[in-house]
């Protein structure tokens, strides 16, 4: 264990060191805390929701409150924890040092990305204070542009704002990708983690203005009376649904994809061995972010639109199952004949292919039109996203904090507290989210407070799983602290992994790399056993 | 027991219960497909972890036979209940001309049902047996949805235009009505109940709800309150559409489209006139939009549909 090099990112102390950096791997320690922070307050706001559905009288919260309650959680938890979490937190510190550069091919824009995210949190924040917004996450009109109440125009900026961060973040990665590569490094030499976040960068650059521009003809519909969305000027309030999920499906994968290429780093440092078809997994990001540009109208079977259009895009929902399911397939078959470290981030790994599973087959249940008549808007569409979303995104993101962190901070942490959390919260996630299922199959809308007593067993269940896994969301927060002062040095590779990162001391030195690395090999370049090992 | 928790919904229409097969199917072919992953995992992560004695050798890092395989043959699978569920989907979209009609508003927080004899009713909808039923429905504000999960269907009803929904109850009892799609600060209170009810007791309901005018009479009233008949009467001096006979047929408009003269066609005549003109009339209707409410606007309708002779009709 070598002492720290005089060059790595903790070796400035001062705020304005860090607050002036342009250095990818401090500005992702940055946003890490502030998506952590975010995660906090989402999580509070959930808590929140859960504890007042314990009851089918929602005596807990008013109607308003519970309104503000569950919006604010979505929010909160899509566009300022999910979206950013593992791309501007992993893939701002991985990319580069997986692709043997220095840096971001912009990285002055990388700190003014997380700037422009911090700005978009002000206004958050400030909405919180003063008293919320009613619309849901959905804000769909004309509820949000004539009827409501709230908050409206101020969280439509703060989003505006966050927005323009992910273009920032998306367009800095394809740029990286494409120019920055070291000598050898070609497209069919890319870490998994890399391709997936290149695909993602697509739909951050594409899709995010759209949501930009819907939300200021919210505003102007809102502010000047702008006949837009609202019919009783001559609006069309299913344009609105068309704009928004013209972005927000889309949105899911990048969501999604950033926690497939952690996953598949994941299953083949765990194996030890190659990601079993690497051009597939690597085929199936790029063709999950292209059909995911064309199944918006899966949202909308209900809304009124034409019932061909719905066919559509019902075939078309489906056809995103088969780059998914690949990708699924192939992590188990990397698994055969490997030598697996049951170790924390594996654990995660294991877990998010699960819930994952059930989450992508629930999806198939929606994108089938008949189905989705009857359970469209209900608790079956909550628990379904919740799986991809907290099942799957978390998951990974959590395997991706227990991974790197050696990396990020040079110090190990306790393993067997790792494994205690990644059980817990597989555990808990599923107590939380599988009554779900059937407290919407039975006919409990969505965004109800007040439910029929009937259901009140399944809320309980429910409730009492979304408690554990909040308590199993706090523990790392106790080991990984303890980690950063007390915890072992951790060497260039504790696990034994493959991929540039784990050549660099960690943490790495300031600008990664002494001399550039030249890529000879495939990734994944484990070496095969003939015979059995250890 | 069976209050403490419910693990199925109610039934109230055949079409409920070949949605639940369908589901049944669904949920069989995915626990196929899923199941080899969940029991390969684990299976795996134990005989291959590190530390125990297995067989390594020969490892493949790729089969591309395999993987096209695996990625095509679910697909089919599914698209077959794809096409199964999309029948499905196609038949409820498509109501039968003889269908029952019952008039829906909805607006925050409250359902309002108008039968064709003028009965009309708040968050309760009766209905007979045995008899197919089309609700057309409009929104007084905001986005809400009519949720019968006895039935397995939702429709958005939708401000600005109608939409509809259409079943046949086969089973008489009381289900639950709600809103699923957020409407605002009372949402979860939009709620109410369906009733399903055998054809004599319905018959009786009607009787005892019965009201002075049918929905066609109350339409003609406003007809003639709301300054209508003026222009398009008989004996008007202005030259107007007259609306005799008119519902169902095609209308050529000045910008030189054809429409038919359906229910949407008539409410967007009333309250926003300028969006279709007639070809050859002058631009000079007046919009009532602030003077009529939607259900105002349905009785108008009904009044015009009756206008139209018995062989024109849809």
């Amino acid at each position: 264990m070598t002492a720290n090099p005089p060059s790595d990112p903790n070796a400035g102390h001062t705020i304005r060191s860090w607050l002036l950096t342009t250095d990818h791997k401090r500005i992702a320690v940055l946003y890490l805390v502030s998506v952590t922070f975010f995660f906090l307050i989402g999580g509070a706001a959930a808590g929140l929701v859960r504890a007042d559905l314990l009851t089918p009288e929602g005596d807990l919260l008013t109607n308003e409150g519970y309104n503000r309650a569950f919006t604010l959680h979505g929010v909160i938890m899509v566009w300022f924890f999910l979206i950013p979490s593992i791309p501007n937190v992993f893939g701002n510190f991985l990319i580069p040092l997986m692709i043997g550069a220095r840096d971001l091919a912009f990285p002055r824009l990388n700190l003014l990305s997380w700037y422009v995210y911090v700005l978009g949190g002000l206004f958050t924040l400030i909405v919180l204070l003063v008293g919320g917004v009613d619309t849901g996450w959905t804000f769909y009109t004309p509820l949000s542009s004539m009827f409501s109440n709230g908050h409206v125009v101020l969280v439509a900026a703060a989003v505006f704002i966050v927005g323009f961060s992910s273009i920032l973040t998306g367009l800095n990665f394809i740029v990286t990708i494409h120019k920055l590569r070291a000598p050898g490094m070609g497209w069919g030499r890319m870490p998994l983690f890399v391709w997936s976040h290149y695909a993602t960068s697509i739909i951050l650059v594409l899709a995010t203005p759209v949501l930009s521009i819907t939300l200021v003809l919210i505003a102007a519909e809102r502010l000047f009376g702008l006949g837009i969305f609202d019919p009783a000027s001559g609006g069309d309030p299913l344009l609105f649904q068309h704009l928004f999920w013209f972005y927000s499906h889309p949105a899911v994968y990048i969501m999604v994809l950033p926690a497939l290429g952690v996953i598949s780093e994941l299953v083949a440092a765990a194996a030890r061995k190659p990601v079993f078809g690497y051009s597939f997994v690597a085929g199936s990001s790029i063709a999950i972010a292209i059909i995911g540009f064309f199944v918006w109208g899966h949202h909308m079977f209900v809304s009124g639109q034409s019932m061909y259009a719905s066919a559509v895009f019902s075939f078309l929902s489906l056809a995103v199952a088969v780059p998914s399911g690949i990708k699924v397939y192939n992590w188990t078959a990397t698994l055969y004949k490997g030598n697996i470290l049951l170790d924390p981030p594996f654990l995660f790994a294991m877990s998010f292919i699960g819930l994952f599973v059930v989450g992508g087959l629930t999806g198939i249940a929606l994108a089938m039109l008949s189905i989705d008549v009857h359970v469209h808007d209900t608790y079956f569409v909550v628990a379904h996203f919740h799986y991809i979303m907290v099942g799957g995104t978390i998951s990974a993101y959590f395997g991706a904090l227990h991974f790197w962190w050696p990396k990020m901070f040079g110090r190990m942490y306790p393993l067997t507290w790792g494994r205690i959390t990644a059980a817990t919260i597989f555990f808990g996630f599923n107590l939380t989210f599988f009554p779900q299922f059937i407290l919407g199959f039975l006919g409990m809308p969505r965004r109800y407070h007040v439910y029929a007593p009937e259901f009140q067993t399944l809320h309980v269940l429910s409730s009492a799983g979304s408690t554990l896994l909040g308590f199993a969301y706090l523990l790392p927060f106790v080991y990984l602290g303890y980690s950063l002062v007390a915890g072992k040095r951790a060497s260039a590779n504790p696990w034994g992994a493959r991929g540039l990162e784990w050549t660099v001391p960690s943490p790495p030195p300031k600008h990664n790399f002494v001399e550039i690395p030249t890529v000879t090999g495939r990734p994944y370049d484990y070496p095969i056993d003939k015979e059995d090992s250890r | 027991m069976s209050d403490f928790i419910a693990l199925w919904p109610q039934s109230a229409s055949a079409y409920s219960g070949r949605l639940d097969l369908l589901m049944w199917v669904f949920t069989a072919l995915v626990v196929a497909l899923s199941a080899p992953v969940f029991i390969l995992i684990a299976y795996y992560a134990w005989k291959y972890r590190a530390g125990r004695k297995a067989d390594r050798s020969d490892r493949v890092n790729r089969n591309t036979l395999m993987e096209i395989s695996w990625a095509l043959i679910p697909f089919i699978l599914i698209v077959a209940l794809f096409v199964w569920s999309t029948r499905m989907f196609f038949t409820v979209h498509q109501p039968p001309p003889d269908a029952m009609e019952i008039n829906v508003v909805a607006k925050q927080w409250m359902w309002k049902f108008e039968h064709a004899g003028g009965q009309r009713e708040i968050d309760e909808l009766h209905v007979p047996v045995g008899e197919p039923v089309r609700l057309s429905m409009a929104s007084q504000d905001v986005i809400h949805s009519l949720y019968i999960p006895a039935l397995r269907l939702k429709q958005d009803v939708v401000p600005g235009r109608y939409t509809s929904l259409w079943f046949e109850a086969d089973k008489p009892g009381i289900y639950a009505l709600a809103c699923a799609e957020f409407c605002g600060a009372d949402h979860s209170e939009m709620t109410g109940r369906f009733i399903v009810m055998e054809k004599p007791a319905f018959a009786a309901w009607l009787e005892q709800a019965g009201t002075d005018a049918s929905l066609a009479a109350e339409g003609e009233k406003l007809f003639r309150d709301n300054g209508c008949s003026g222009c398009h009467g008989p004996a008007a001096t202005v030259k107007a559409p007259d609306l005799e006979g008119l519902y169902g047929r095609p209308v050529p408009l000045a910008d030189g489209r054809t429409v038919t003269a359906d229910d949407q066609y008539i409410r967007d005549s009333i309250l926003l006139p300028q969006s279709e003109i007639a070809a050859g009339y002058p631009e000079i209707m007046p919009t009532y939009k602030n003077v009529l409410s939607e259900d105002e606007v349905m009785k108008l309708v009904a009044y015009i549909k009756s206008l139209a002779t018995p062989e024109d009709t849809p």
